[in-house]
């Protein structure tokens, strides 16, 4: 395959190509039992990607209903991290004392093993969305908030005194000037976000809930229906895969300027 | 008249009635322990197009950051419509600086009115005024082109666009022409030569194109090298006509030019 003509196909056919193929040899495997010979197990235990399918077939009802419960929990605890993680770091590019005050306990919220305190959460906000939501918001808010203050802190330099001359006040300069250069930034920080958002609500379910995927993987597991298990992992991978591409088409929309730096080379 | 003459000697030939617009004097300036300007002395007078020519790294923009405020000088004064004080220099100045630093997410015709809005004009009202400029200037049909779309010349133009728009006294233009190559930069300089003609402010031009200089300006101060100090001002022969290339040919301009140059190639050491 020449690499001029494939360039436009290629993208999407090679990792699909990958997953086809792995997923063909985990069913053979799984039915003729090679891995739970090899690990010494019972072979219900390894399920084959078709009866994955199966009970995302089969259990499409109970999946639906615990994914948006799960969903909700993403995008609201998603929007708090943005909307904080925003705020955070123009405050502390606007002010330097905040800065230095501050940015070490940044970089430290991020070395918070959230699965240790995720319990103690649930302990203080009680078993309702709050703590799921507060564990989201803090998986998510580092990446936004790095990004969005490295953004902010590599405009030219050039550009502030330009407008300066141009009789721009402060608030001016960084509504017109900086806030659209960091933009790009803040959308790839909110990609990172989007990712691993899902593990964060994976976590507070974990930590205490009666409904939603983290739930249903924790039932399903004590109950050993490894099948549902999984098939409650590629609700969640899907739901992460969807905010990822949701925040992909705004930043195409919003920061069209900015040539794209993973752009693929498409002839 | 002499067409040479020792700074800070000054006999500004076309001050009128509206008197000195620019007055420096003494001025020093440096970065860490690097000295970068050593004795400027130079006066503008209102309406009046003076060059600054001088090797490179002499200071040049470092003055016009000077001017317009954007710095305080270590030494000496600088002042602008006779105000000292920094902000009152930021106030009556703009500064047009090499690179055209438009923004990329903005049409050429919202990067042009930028100043309106900064002062508080309304998306509408800063299109409305920026808008004949456009036709006037040869840039009408590319109101709504993204900077990425426009060539090197038409970018320059939108940048100085943008510096007329916010009609100050006083325009500071920092080698407007320095990354353009040698054809769009002889179109451009007839072109500045028009715009400025009809612009009742005074400029002050930075290049290191004394050609550039001698045709664009009434008269160029020569900088020696850094740390940068004024040597000599030259007048310029010939009024600012069309076409450039008569202008830049003849004997009077070709002897103004060889002074600058031997002045410049004495400052350089």
């Amino acid at each position: 395959m020449s690499a001029r003509q494939g360039g436009a196909v290629a993208p999407w056919l090679l990792p699909l190509g990958v997953v086809v193929a792995l997923l063909g040899l985990w069913e053979l495997a799984a039915q003729w039992d090679w891995i739970a010979d090899a690990l010494k197990i019972k072979p219900f235990l390894i399920p084959a990607p078709s009866e994955i399918a199966q009970s995302l077939w089969d259990d499409r009802a109970l999946l639906a209903e615990d994914a948006w419960v799960t969903a909700q929990e993403v995008l609201l605890g998603f929007a708090l991290a943005l909307v904080v993680g925003f705020g955070f770091a123009i405050a502390l590019h606007l002010s330097d004392t905040l800065r230095r005050a501050f940015y070490p306990l940044l970089v430290a919220s991020q070395t918070v093993p959230v699965i240790a305190i995720a319990p103690i959460l649930v302990v203080w906000l009680g078993f309702g969305i709050g703590p799921k939501l507060a564990i989201i918001a803090l998986v998510c808010f580092f990446p936004i908030t790095v990004n969005t203050l490295d953004g902010l802190r590599s405009v030219d330099p050039e550009l502030p005194r330009m407008m300066r001359t141009l009789d721009a006040r402060r608030s001016q300069i960084l509504r017109r000037v900086e806030i659209p250069s960091a933009l790009p930034f803040l959308l790839s920080g909110a990609k990172i976000a989007a990712v691993i958002s899902v593990i964060g609500a994976v976590f507070g379910e974990w930590s205490g809930a009666d409904q939603g995927l983290g739930h249903l993987i924790l039932i399903a597991q004590g109950q050993l229906q490894t099948a549902r298990v999984f098939a409650a992992v590629v609700v969640l991978s899907t739901l992460a895969l969807i905010l990822f591409g949701g925040l992909a088409l705004i930043e195409r929309r919003l920061a069209w300027w900015e040539p794209r730096r993973n752009r693929r080379i498409a002839g | 008249m002499t067409a040479a003459t020792e700074a800070p000697v000054e006999e500004p030939r076309t001050v009128s009635a509206a008197g000195t617009a620019i007055e420096i004097a003494g001025l020093g300036h440096s970065f860490d322990r690097l000295e970068v300007l050593d004795r400027v002395d130079l006066s503008v007078g209102a309406r009046e197009v003076v060059g600054v020519v001088g090797p490179s790294g002499c200071g040049k923009s470092t003055l016009l950051e000077l001017i317009a405020g954007l710095l305080e000088p270590d030494q000496g004064t600088v002042a602008v419509g006779e105000q000292r004080a920094a902000p009152e220099r930021l106030a009556r100045c703009v500064y047009m600086p090499q690179r055209d630093l438009l923004l990329p997410w903005l049409s050429a015709l919202d990067n042009a009115g930028l100043a309106l809005r900064n002062r508080g004009a309304g998306r509408d009202a800063a299109r409305a005024a920026a808008a004949p400029l456009f036709e006037r200037f040869g840039l009408g049909g590319f109101e709504s082109a993204r900077p990425a779309q426009l060539s090197g010349g038409m970018r320059q133009r939108v940048a100085f666009l943008r510096t007329l728009l916010a009609a100050k006294p006083v325009l500071l233009l920092d080698e407007p022409f320095a990354s353009l190559d040698a054809i769009s930069r002889a179109e451009m300089q007839e072109w500045l030569a028009t715009a400025l003609a009809a612009e009742p402010a005074t400029v002050v031009l930075v290049t290191h194109d004394v050609e550039e200089a001698l045709y664009l300006c009434d008269r160029v101060a020569v900088l020696s090298s850094r740390p940068g100090r004024t040597l000599v001002t030259i007048d310029s022969p010939a009024p600012r006509t069309l076409p450039r290339l008569e202008v830049v040919t003849s004997p009077a301009f070709t002897s103004a030019r060889e002074r600058a140059l031997e002045a410049l190639a004495k400052g350089a050491r």
